[in-house]
Order: structure tokens, then C-alpha cells, then sequence
């Protein structure tokens, strides 16, 4: 009994800052989501900001935008990170050098990220477009062409967070029995035999990990993109978190704090069910 | 074993207390013995306004006066607005604070956080319309803290010397010019819709047009009886920002473009045109002081040749948080900054892109010639201010609307009606009546 209460002592510094920080300000941002609220008064309006929110004519783009963010960036992410995984894990010529050139760019500041590559794909000036035009390709306006600009944001992101699902995939892939390939090799499956059909279904747990943190990650993203291009041009790229972040700064508080109870439901909607079809699928080993 | 987890706790608790520390119990700051020591005041101002000549002004009123006056920074923009709100909230503001004029200002609730300078001597000679977008119930609550500006299209002199045009009077003869500088190779407009603050300006320029056709349309507007979509004369800003469009007029890669690329591009003659406000010559002059005399400027004109005005800004305001200690000090500072001797340091320093609104201020001889064009208008009396100054609600998403309509994405009446319901929002935060 005295062992328990000691631990519980351990954790109090913790639960206390979780709580006050964290836990205190999501609790009370439910009821502010339904006021007008000028940081030093606030009048109850009802479910006025809600209506307010979905009328929002960038809104269904926003939605729209995110979806497609999240699904792009975790997709690639997946599935580029378990081909590098896959590579490094063989341990090629060189593999702790391109093991830290994969993981690198997670280690970069996400502002700095997206100053660098606003530069390079700047349409005139812009590196990419320069070695494009040398191999006599033209190359687009990425952020400035309304229909390019979320995807070329999608692409630095993939750039950016592919190191750490990489990561995770070998971890994952390391811990797969030595046995079964050597079992393999004796039945004599080729390497890509033992590919698809030892270390693909085996890694399945830290697929799913991958999965689950990049959509979350994706649809909750803001500093990229605000960084890039700051929603625009227009409304094209805009994101539910970016749309919120306007309405907070246009002093809209109590609507951008409905616009994240919003977002919050949006996510648990998504994530749930997803975790949910994920960990049914995992094979055990 | 339990004095160990006992001193653990005892250790922890005393690395978060600093945490949880308020910060009460400062103090006042430095005391003024006798004038030996300088005082010092803080003056928090975002970072994008010019600021040498405030610099020169500070500088000078240290030596004279005694006053030390410290810049603080923030964020330009509704980022720096929140910043600034929530030091007032919180309680904890610069002595002097640099901030917009007109419904911005009005928003903060001036009453509750700031000086009134009503009755101050310095504020005697500054211009009542300056004045009333500075007051609450007929209280004065901020100085002027430099000069006007005016909304309207900035003109590259050597390209029209070059290509034999005249400074036009009405829409019909500016698309006319743009035609011939289209046909000459060279982009008739600089378009810098990468920063979307940019992209209002044909919108709000257009405004002494609007209240030439439509008097009373800040009240009607404000009131919910009017709005820009089903307003002719007003829809026709949306329209003119498509038509640029539509025509080809626009420098290339308009949504990569930013505000320093144009100024850049209308200096160095690779655009001929830069609808901006003349707060921007401050910009310019850095950016390219060796071109900026090539530089004229007119108001974005309408339909009548005989009625060509321009639409302006009032200046930001300087003022006073109620709860600091060096009021007086702040007060002195304020009476220095607003007298000839004040001004003539701070256009030393840095030549005015307008006049100040203060009676009796001259201007040095050698102002910018774009400066020169814009007094012309103001000595006709050809002048309106622009609609946030008259009216209290401006939408958020204005920037981003105007980038959709300036890039063909969205139609004029699409775009005017999707602004309408955007000030909706503004209007019912501040809970005004008819919303």
C-alpha cells in the first residue's frame, strides 16, 4: 500500500501541470464556444457561433482542404516510409549516412521548413523551377496557382515527416523473428517474396502507428501551411485550423473557440473509428 | 525512507514556483531624480511602420526634455492586435501605445485603457476629423502620430514620359494608358497578391467615387440597409479589381508576388503602375532611394474628368495607458512630438508621404513629387476618407475576397456578395443595431 501512495505522489507535479495547462483550458473552452466573448466580458449566445462556423463560405472548402491534406500526407508518408525502411533495413552501402539524411528534415523547425521552401518554389526565382527550366520543363507558380498550392504544401510536409514514419517502420521491422526469413530462404522465397510476404504483414503494428499519427498530424495542421501560404491565394488552401486561426485574430473569440470544438469532434469522428478498423487488422506475431 | 520523497517534493515544488509566480509586485519603474537621470517611457509600435522619424523625435526629446523614450515591438497586423489587447487585459501596457485610428481603435474601448487628451494643448491645433476617429462620446483619446495617407495608384514617371501618356482622369483613360504600356511589353500593373493586404486597394480607393455617387452609403452600410453587392457604385471597386484582371494588365506570377517585389518592380520601370496607399513611398525610399523621384501619384479616378479625387488614411495614434507612472512625462513627450520643432526633426529624418493633420504644419520644400501630387488633391478639397474611418465594421476576409475576384476566381457580384456576409460577423460582435 505505501509503494502506491508513493507513486502517486510521483505523478502529482505532472497531473498538476497536465491539468492546469491542458486539461483546465479543453474543459472550458466548451462552454466559451457558446458566447461572444471579448477576452474581458462574454455573453451567452447560444449555438450562434455554431451556426455562424458552418455558414463560413470558405468553410466547406476548408473541410474539403483538410480531408484531402491528411489522407495525401499520410498516404505517401506510409507508404514512402516503408519503402525507406525496407532499404535501410537491409543495410546498404552507406546506411547510417542516408538513415540521418531520411530523419533530418523531422528535426528542422516547421517555420523554417516552410520559409525555405517557399523560396525555392517561388515561380521565378525559385530553385525548383530553375532546374526545371534547365531541363527545359516549365515550371508551375506551386503556391501561387490556386489549384496547385495545397498540393505543393502537402508535398513539403511529406518531405518533412517522412523521417520519423521511417523510423518507426524499422523499429517496427527490427523486431520481426530473424527466424522466418531464414525459414523462407530455405523454402527458397526470393526477396521480394519475403517483402510482400513476411515483412509487410509483420509490420502491420507499426504501419497502423504510422497511419493513425500522420492523419491526426494531418488534420490538425496549421504551421505549414500558414507559413506557405497562409490559406490563399483566396480561400484555396485553407485549412479548418487555419480558418479558425483568422477568426481568433480578427477577434472573433468566441467563434474560433467553437471552430475548435468543432475541429476536436471532426478529429475524434475520424481518428476513433480508424484506430478502431486498424488494430482489428493487426496480425500478431 | 519519507524525508527522501518528502525533499523530492520540496525541490520539485520549488522549480515550478516561478511558474506560478505572478508578476505582481515589480514596482514602479526607475524614479526622476531632479532631471539628472533621463526617465524612461515605453512606446510599443508594431514592426512594420516607418520609424526614423519617431526614432529622431525620441532622440531629441531625450536631450531636451529629459526623457528617455524605450521601443517595444509587436507583430503588425490582427496578430499584433490581439498582442495588444492582451496586455491590456493583463494589465500590463507600455506607457505610450501606436495604433490605428478609426474602428480598430474604437474597438479597444479607448475609455476603459487610455488618457483622455481632450483638453491637453497640444491636441488644439490637430484637425477635428482626425479627432473624431479617435473619440468616444466627444473624449479624445489618442494623438496623431504621423501623416496622412492616401489610397491610389502609384505611376512609374518614366515609363509614361518614355511612352507619351498623360496622367489620366477617368477609369476609361487609366485602362487606355495601360493598353499602350500592354502593347509597349512592359506589365501595365504590379499585382502583390502573395501579401492579400494588398489586393483591397483598387477595392478602398475607389471610395471618393463611391461617395461621390452615394453620399450617405457609410450610413446606410453600417445601418444593414445597404451593402456592396446590390449597390451599384460600390460593386464597381470589385469590378474594376476583375477588369485589370481580365484585360492582362497584371504583372506575372500576381499571387507570388510580394509587396517588396512590386515596389521593387515599379522602381526599376518592370511595371508601370502600383495601386498602394503613399505610406508606401516610406518603404520605397528603403528599398530604392535612388528611384523613388521617379514616382507620381493619382487617385483612382471614376467616370466624370472634372471630379478626380482621392480617398485617404488618417494617421495612427499615439496614446497614453492609464495606468502608468510617467503620464506626465508621456504627456510632455506627446506636446514635443506634435509642435513644428518636433515635426521638423521627425521630417529630418524622414520625408513625409503626406501632410500631418495638424493646422499650421509646413512641409520642407523638398518632399517626394509623389507627396507633391498628393497635396494637390488635398488643397482642391478633393478628398474622402476611406470607408473604416466613417463606418465601424470592416470584414475580416476582405484581403483573401479581394485575391479571389483579383485573380479571376470568383465574379465581382460573387465576390461583393460574399463580402456582405462576411461583415456580417464584424457587425454582430460589436453588436450594432439592424444586424
Amino acid at each position: 500500500m505505501r509503494t502506491r501512495i508513493y507513486s502517486y505522489w510521483f505523478i502529482l507535479p505532472g497531473m498538476v501541470i497536465y491539468g492546469l495547462f491542458f486539461l483546465f483550458p479543453v474543459l472550458i473552452s466548451f462552454p466559451f464556444s457558446f458566447t461572444r466573448w471579448t477576452l474581458t466580458d462574454w455573453y451567452f449566445t447560444g449555438l450562434d457561433n455554431f451556426r455562424m462556423f458552418f455558414s463560413e463560405p470558405s468553410l466547406r472548402i476548408g473541410f474539403i482542404n483538410t480531408f484531402i491534406y491528411a489522407v495525401l500526407t499520410s498516404g505517401l508518408k506510409t507508404v514512402l516510409g516503408f519503402i525507406f525502411a525496407a532499404y535501410l533495413v537491409a543495410r546498404p552501402l552507406g546506411s547510417g549516412f542516408l538513415q540521418s539524411i531520411t530523419f533530418f528534415p523531422s528535426i528542422i523547425s516547421t517555420v523554417a521548413v516552410g520559409v525555405t521552401f517557399s523560396g525555392l518554389m517561388h515561380p521565378a526565382f525559385g530553385l525548383i523551377n530553375k532546374a526545371l527550366a534547365f531541363i527545359g520543363i516549365p515550371g508551375p507558380d506551386w503556391l501561387g496557382d490556386p489549384h496547385l498550392a495545397l498540393l505543393s504544401v502537402s508535398l513539403v510536409d511529406v518531405w518533412r515527416g517522412v523521417g520519423i514514419a521511417t523510423v518507426i517502420y524499422i523499429a517496427g521491422i527490427r523486431s520481426i523473428p530473424r527466424s522466418y526469413y531464414e525459414a523462407a530462404m530455405i523454402d527458397g522465397a526470393t526477396s521480394g517474396q519475403r517483402l510482400l510476404s513476411i515483412t509487410l504483414p509483420l509490420s502491420r503494428p507499426a504501419m497502423n502507428t504510422v497511419i493513425l499519427l500522420s492523419f491526426i498530424g494531418g488534420l490538425r495542421t496549421f504551421d505549414l501551411i500558414w507559413v506557405m501560404t497562409r490559406g490563399g491565394p483566396g480561400f484555396s488552401s485553407d485549412l479548418i485550423a487555419s480558418i479558425i486561426y483568422k477568426q481568433y485574430q480578427s477577434g472573433f473569440y468566441g467563434l474560433s473557440t467553437a471552430g475548435n470544438v468543432i475541429l476536436f469532434i471532426f478529429i475524434a469522428l475520424l481518428a476513433v473509428p480508424l484506430n478502431r478498423v486498424l488494430s482489428k487488422s493487426e496480425v500478431s506475431l | 525512507m519519507r524525508w527522501k520523497t518528502m525533499l523530492l517534493l520540496v525541490i520539485m515544488g520549488m522549480t515550478l514556483l516561478p511558474i506560478f509566480a505572478s508578476g505582481e509586485g515589480e514596482g514602479p519603474a526607475s524614479t526622476s531624480p531632479g532631471g539628472a537621470e533621463p526617465v524612461e517611457i515605453t512606446l510599443l509600435i508594431d514592426n512594420q511602420s516607418p520609424l526614423d522619424g519617431l526614432k529622431a523625435v525620441a532622440a531629441a526629446a531625450e536631450e531636451k526634455l529629459g526623457i528617455k523614450v524605450t521601443f517595444e515591438f509587436r507583430p503588425g497586423g490582427p496578430e499584433g492586435e490581439n498582442y495588444l489587447k492582451t496586455r491590456l487585459v493583463a494589465g500590463d501596457m507600455s506607457d505610450l501605445s501606436y495604433f490605428n485610428s478609426g474602428s480598430l481603435f474604437l474597438a479597444l474601448n479607448p475609455p476603459q485603457y487610455f488618457v483622455d487628451l481632450t483638453d491637453e494643448a497640444f491636441m488644439d491645433p490637430v484637425i477635428a476629423t482626425f479627432k473624431q476617429v479617435v473619440s468616444v462620446n466627444g473624449r479624445v483619446y489618442a494623438a496623431p502620430a504621423g501623416e496622412i495617407t492616401a489610397g491610389g495608384w502609384f505611376y512609374n514617371k518614366k515609363v509614361y514620359e518614355r511612352l507619351g501618356l498623360e496622367v489620366p482622369h477617368t477609369w476609361h483613360e487609366l485602362m487606355a494608358n495601360c493598353e499602350k504600356i500592354k502593347a509597349a511589353g512592359i506589365p501595365p500593373i504590379a499585382a502583390s497578391y502573395k501579401d492579400s493586404w494588398t489586393s483591397q486597394l483598387i477595392l478602398l480607393a475607389d471610395y471618393y467615387n463611391v461617395q461621390r455617387a452615394y453620399p450617405d452609403f457609410h450610413e446606410d452600410y453600417t445601418a444593414h440597409r445597404a451593402g456592396f453587392a446590390d449597390t451599384p457604385a460600390a460593386r464597381r471597386g470589385f469590378e474594376k479589381l476583375r477588369e485589370v484582371y481580365e484585360r492582362g494588365f497584371l504583372s506575372p506570377h500576381p499571387a507570388s508576388t510580394t509587396y517588396e517585389n512590386a515596389l521593387l518592380m515599379l522602381a526599376n520601370g518592370e511595371a508601370a503602375h502600383y495601386p498602394m496607399a503613399t505610406v508606401a513611398l516610406a518603404n520605397l525610399q528603403a528599398v530604392a532611394p535612388d528611384k523613388v523621384s521617379d514616382i507620381g501619384f493619382f487617385g483612382q479616378p471614376g467616370d466624370d474628368p472634372s471630379d478626380h479625387g482621392v480617398t485617404i488614411w488618417l494617421p495612427a495614434g499615439l496614446s497614453i495607458w492609464k495606468g502608468s507612472h510617467h503620464i506626465d512625462e508621456a504627456k510632455r513627450f506627446l506636446a514635443f512630438f506634435l509642435s513644428q520643432e518636433g515635426l521638423d526633426t521627425y521630417m529630418r529624418a524622414q520625408k513625409p508621404f503626406g501632410p500631418f493633420p495638424i493646422q499650421g504644419i509646413s512641409l520642407p520644400d523638398d518632399i517626394f513629387p509623389a507627396t507633391r501630387d498628393l497635396l494637390s488633391y488635398i488643397d482642391a478639397g478633393k478628398t474622402a476618407p476611406a470607408l473604416e474611418f466613417i463606418s465601424p465594421i470592416k470584414g475580416p476576409n476582405l484581403p483573401q475576397i479581394c485575391v479571389e475576384v483579383g485573380l479571376g476566381l470568383k465574379s465581382p457580384v460573387d465576390g461583393a456578395r460574399e463580402y456582405d456576409r462576411d461583415v456580417e460577423k464584424q457587425a454582430k460582435q460589436l453588436g450594432l443595431p439592424g444586424w
